[in-house]
């Protein structure tokens, strides 16, 4: 077995088209930390993320002094925790912290999930889906219309928040179009929509991002293997 | 919002959840007004407070409402932060804190659920199967969380005991009325002490109902839900 010699404390196990996996490369280069990335080749799942995430198999994992990390905004937590320094994701005051975890696990349970759903199912249970999503969506749409600033973080910072649902931004098109299905509509989300262009353009975040015609690829394959499972 | 501003729990006492927020009010000995809801029709403040979900628990602080209990525990800790901390200082225990209430949330809760709703013995043989492999796993954790210490928090209670803790007796409950062990000797030794040494920590002991209190509440609810979904 090829033995990874690991050049620095911190490791990322990812997959090139996770939006999970993502978040956390997100995070570690908007703090300016340096690590090692290890590409998963899923499906397949290797000895070394079963070893390293045995509860749920899955990326991203993050090593840090050789101890695992599991679930991506446990993870972002964990490294804003560790690395003080700024940019701080989650805002100081125990309101802002509270509200921001409360929206980022909505977004995850009631849009991220549920824009899945929509893009594997078909027929009745598919616009079940995407009316869902498109409700769920008009409380970020309001929360950002709350904030009257560029990010959820500030006029200048990338927060918690917006890595949470930084999906949105180059994700959810893919989804969309394997889905066959229409959600961000910019008439009625002009503040997401404009989140997004900000976000994409970010200096950061502009050279993450993964291939469109890639992505398309890999969805429409994975689209095929979940199918099943929502009809 | 200053440490002094009121506060109101919204809950219904039998909600796990809801035990989680007083809890941890709790174990900063900040008073607070417990507001029971009645579960069958929602107060207008409920419905005010968290639109979103129309869930209990709602923390009310000051003017301001905190809604899902993991946040609302962590909230309380980052505002009342003086000793004794709920979260653990160290942000990798931290992080194993927050994955294993994560799990018991979004994995382990649901299979507990399906106890009840499973048809036939075989089908409630596999969840309850489902149900005790997370308990080892949660054995392995405390064993790994405690480092010899009374509670997954160490000497004193923690997040992780209170995410976990408040289960228990809903735990109690399945167990009596299915005949079964959930938390037993075999399997989950530590468990089943810890189980015994958090339910009589003072911060837990007034707000965690009796077995029997709960276990007629249980035939209640049970006996509804029948009525609304009859077999076919």
């Amino acid at each position: 077995m090829a033995s990874k010699v690991v050049k620095k404390g911190v490791k990322l196990i990812g997959a090139w088209d996770s939006p999970f996996g993502k978040r956390v490369e997100w995070a570690l280069k908007l703090k300016g930390i340096d690590y090692d990335y290890v590409e998963e080749d899923l499906p397949k799942k290797s000895p070394l993320l079963l070893q390293l995430n045995p509860v749920y198999k899955k990326v991203p994992v993050l090593v840090h002094h050789q101890k695992p990390i599991a679930e991506s905004l446990i993870i972002l937590q964990y490294i804003d925790d560790t690395w003080k320094h700024n940019p701080n994701f989650l805002p100081l005051d125990p309101h802002g912290r509270a509200t921001a975890r409360f929206w980022a696990q909505f977004s995850d349970d009631k849009v991220l999930r549920t824009t899945m759903t929509a893009m594997c199912s078909e027929g009745e249970k598919k616009e079940e889906a995407v009316k869902s999503v498109r409700t769920a969506m008009e409380y970020i749409e309001g929360e950002l219309n709350k904030e009257g600033k560029k990010f959820f973080g500030g006029e200048d910072s990338i927060g918690y928040l917006d890595i949470a649902i930084g999906w949105i931004s180059h994700w959810l098109p893919v989804w969309e179009e394997v889905g066959s299905m229409t959600i961000l509509d910019p008439i009625k989300f002009p503040a997401i929509t404009a989140w997004t262009a900000n976000f994409t353009s970010h200096p950061v975040i502009k050279h993450s991002l993964p291939p469109h015609d890639k992505m398309l690829v890999s969805f429409h394959r994975l689209r095929k293997v979940l199918a099943p499972m929502f009809t | 919002m200053a440490e002094s501003s009121e506060v109101k729990v919204l809950g219904a006492w039998p909600s796990p959840f809801v035990m989680r927020a007083r809890i941890a009010l709790n174990i900063k000995q900040v008073n607070y007004a417990f507001l029971e809801e009645n579960l069958g029709e929602k107060s207008e403040l409920l419905l005010k407070s968290n639109p979103v979900h129309k869930k209990v628990p709602v923390l009310i602080h000051g003017d301001k409402p905190i809604c899902e209990s993991l946040i609302i525990v962590q909230y309380i800790d980052d505002v009342w932060s003086s000793a004794p901390s709920i979260l653990p200082s160290d942000p990798y225990d931290r992080a194993i804190a927050r994955f294993w209430a994560a799990y018991l949330d979004e994995k382990w809760y649901p299979s507990m659920k399906g106890i009840a709703t499973a048809q036939g013995e075989e089908a409630k043989k596999a969840v309850v199967d489902q149900v005790v492999e997370g308990f080892v796993m949660l054995e392995e954790a405390f064993v790994k969380c405690s480092k010899g210490k009374p509670f997954f928090g160490g000497d004193q209670i923690g997040y992780l005991d209170i995410a976990f803790g408040c289960f228990l007796g809903w735990i109690r409950v399945t167990e009596k009325f299915n005949g079964i062990k959930l938390i037993d000797q075999a399997k989950t030794p530590q468990l089943l002490k810890w189980a015994d040494r958090f339910c009589q920590h003072p911060a837990v002991n007034g707000v965690m109902p009796e077995t029997e209190k709960l276990a007629e509440f249980a035939k209640i609810l049970m006996a509804k839900m029948r009525a609304a979904n009859p077999p076919n």
